[in-house]
């Protein structure tokens, strides 16, 4: 593995950017050129990071390496380069490789819509951003794939920018994932303080050695790792930054499965992966793991109670995430990473799928208007399947192994943590079920209108859920298998530091009882759903504040949007910007114009008006001058 | 004959000019009033530059002269054209610059 390798896997991607989203105008007469342009690039990345994960695991050294300076000055210095170890290829895996079916994928879903060349660009330029964010060897260029990628989710989301509920829901996430990158930029400067430097290779030697302890103490670094973690609650779309992640589902449904589930969201989990040195020594992470588990409990109870597909999708994404901070949280960095990698297939796969039912259903996406769509639409059914069966944890599929994983982490650090997360596990599995019991069987409900031009979507579009759902299904097993002395383990082990605490329990006894407990979920919900539809009306008051996402919506927006809008609107619109600043400039002007409107009088346009004045001043001279000297 | 005689008339047909400049809304008058002004210098300089016995005056004389011919040649050029834009030579009536 060579730097240059590592340079043609990152510009790939910005080569696609660049020939979408400059030549697209002439692109736009073949669409499939666009599309294969998109992909190809992506597929470019994806070879060269097979080639880099293979080479790192024949055992060659991690590179990290400078390739230039950036930007210089007495007393810092910013390098643009590259850090790939176990951690990073194994997430270069994952966006490159999930990215390139999603790419694919899109080449079928997009068919025919206006911006299909923009489409395509966007996808690339998120790719690219993604890249820098995992390949950066320090602070500040995963900063920068940090913005990048926020920039490209803003543009997708809105992408449809003719609707008003699209162009909403893209400055809502902009928005609050800038509360959340503020903290980031905050962590930042704290560690620089302390360092003097974002390079991570120098500020972990630096925080492990004796004299830093001595000079700065733990405190630094607990404020530091808590700051970057509210960068990762923005961009992961944790409690209480959550609320974007749901309105970000007016995107293009590929875009959701990319972004919005199987890479951007999880990059904060990828940060306290990264810097899992720091919150080691800080003891940081409990705080981490208690917003984690809390946001996988409350997602999963908002997604109970959702008939919309897509909603039901990002509660599952938002509460799997809490997952993944809850397995950094407590210290099982590789399986918080574990299960991002599972997560990002079957969640994406999950995703695919829905956008595969609304091609079919003519964007339909609430669920009480479908029913029976097994028969009509056996490849999607089927990976649709594979995916709900994997995220419920049924036994050796994917997200059976690395949930246990984090969960048998969870009991080692705290029981009531585990408790919450096996309670969320039992949701899980139980909202899932019930998507798929009201979707895919029982009744037909589908509108007449719709009825008859229900069908399989294209190869173009079946092909690559296809291939998600073997990993979907697979990778669990192959990659977790024997728990924490499983290979991902293994291939990890030198990036991350030992855990505080020994996991603890009979593993076999901790596999039995989330089995249970996922199946159980699922029985639930087939003893709830298996012909019965969701009613329309809240059934209870539970069900209703559930419903209604417990209300947290109208309360950031009655406590945090209506007092900022107000106050904007009021004192900096009304008083400040109109009273006073217009109102400086504008008595300025007055007065200019006072005082040349009384000077004016003096232009009389009679010339003899001005000799007699010339003369009246040359007699006054004189006399001053014959007089008084 | 004494310097006073001279400088008497000069000053004479100087406050002549400036009032004729002053009160007269012809502009071919006002014109002809400011070259009895200048005139009225001359005839200081002159003087002066006898009674001191000295050319400097007589000097600047022709450098006056010259200059009130270059001034006739443009003042009368503007008349010209003034009266042909407004078919009047009252400075009265030529007032676009007022403010």
């Amino acid at each position: 593995m060579t730097i240059e390798l590592i340079v043609v896997l990152l510009v790939a991607p910005l080569v696609g950017f660049l020939l979408n989203g400059l030549l697209g105008k002439w692109l736009k007469g073949s669409e499939q050129l666009s599309g294969w342009i998109g992909s190809l690039a992506v597929l470019v990345s994806f070879v060269c990071s097979i080639i880099a994960f293979a080479s790192l695991h024949g055992g060659a050294a991690p590179l990290d390496e400078t390739l230039y300076e950036w930007i210089t000055g007495e007393s810092f210095a910013f390098n643009i380069g590259f850090r790939v170890d176990a951690l990073t290829s194994v997430m270069l895996l994952v966006i490159t490789g999930v990215g390139f079916l999603i790419h694919v994928y899109s080449i079928g879903y997009m068919h025919g819509d206006e911006g299909y060349t923009r489409y395509f660009a966007y996808l690339n330029l998120f790719v690219f951003a993604m890249l820098i964010l995992v390949l950066g060897n320090n602070y500040l260029m995963m900063f920068v794939g940090w913005e990048g990628v926020g920039l490209c989710s803003y543009l997708l989301i809105g992408f449809w920018y003719e609707k008003q509920t699209a162009t909403d829901a893209g400055k809502k996430a902009f928005v609050v994932n800038r509360i959340g990158d503020f903290g980031f930029l905050l962590g930042m400067f704290t560690l620089f303080a302390a360092f003097g430097t974002l390079d991570f290779a120098s500020i972990f030697e630096a925080a492990e050695a004796d004299n830093f302890q001595k000079i700065f103490g733990a405190s630094t670094l607990a404020i530091a790792t808590l700051l970057l973690f509210v960068g990762a609650i923005g961009k992961s779309a944790q409690i209480p930054l959550y609320v974007w992640l749901p309105d970000a589902m007016e995107g293009p449904t590929p875009v959701s499965a990319l972004i919005h589930a199987a890479t951007m969201v999880t990059a904060g989990v990828y940060m306290i992966a990264r810097s899992a040195v720091l919150y080691n020594i800080a003891h940081t992470g409990e705080v981490v793991a208690w917003i984690g588990v809390l946001t996988a409990f409350f997602a999963a109870t908002i997604a109970l109670t959702q008939n919309d597909i897509k909603r039901i999708l990002a509660y599952s994404t938002v509460s799997q995430l809490g997952y993944m901070f809850l397995g950094v949280g407590v210290g099982a960095y590789a399986s918080g990473i574990f299960h991002l990698v599972t997560h990002a297939f079957f969640k994406g796969l999950m995703f695919l799928t829905a956008g595969s039912v609304m091609h079919a259903m003519a964007n339909e996406l609430d669920m009480r208007k479908m029913g029976g769509l097994k028969a009509k639409m056996p490849v999607t059914h089927w990976t649709f399947l594979v995916g709900a069966l994997a995220i419920a944890g049924f036994p050796f599929l994917s997200g059976f192994w690395s949930k246990d994983e984090i969960l048998h982490s969870a009991w080692g650090s705290s029981p009531i943590i585990y408790v919450i997360g096996l309670v969320t596990a039992f949701l899980t599995a139980f909202y899932m079920f019930r998507l798929i019991f009201v979707t895919f069987y029982g009744e037909s409900r589908v509108e007449p209108g719709v009825d008859s031009h229900l069908h399989e979507s294209p190869p173009i579009m079946w092909v690559p859920l296809a291939l998600l759902a073997i990993p979907s299904a697979l990778i669990g097993l192959f990659l977790g298998w024997g728990g924490h002395d499983s290979w991902f383990h293994h291939f990890t082990k030198n990036v991350f530091p030992e855990a505080h605490h020994d996991a603890s329990g009979n593993m076999i006894l901790f596999m039995v009882i989330s089995s249970v407990v996922g199946l159980a979920g699922i029985a639930f919900a087939w003893s709830r759903y298996r012909e019965r539809t969701p009613s329309d009306e809240p059934t209870s008051a539970l069900h209703t504040l559930l419903a209604n996402k417990y209300y947290v919506d109208e309360v950031y927006n009655a406590l945090i949007v209506q007092p900022i809008k107000n106050g904007s609107h009021y004192l900096l619109w009304r008083i400040v910007d109109n009273g006073i600043i217009d109102g400086i400039v504008n008595s300025i002007g007055a007065i200019i114009r006072f005082i040349g409107g009384t000077l004016r009088r003096l232009q009389t346009g009679l010339v003899q008006a001005y000799i007699v004045s010339m003369v009246l001043g040359i007699v006054l001279f004189l006399a001053y001058y014959l007089f008084f000297t | 004959m004494s310097l006073e005689y001279y400088l008497v008339l000069s000053a004479l047909l100087f406050t002549i000019g400036v009032i004729g400049v002053l009160i007269r809304r012809n502009a071919i008058i006002i014109f002809m009033c400011i070259e009895l002004m200048l005139n009225a210098a001359n005839l200081a300089f002159v003087a002066i530059s006898r009674s001191l016995g000295e050319a400097t005056g007589q000097v600047f004389v022709f450098f006056v002269m010259t200059v009130a011919a270059a001034e006739v040649a443009i003042g009368l050029a503007i008349i010209v054209s003034v009266f042909k834009h407004r078919q009047t030579v009252n400075v009265d009536e030529v007032n676009s610059l007022k403010g």
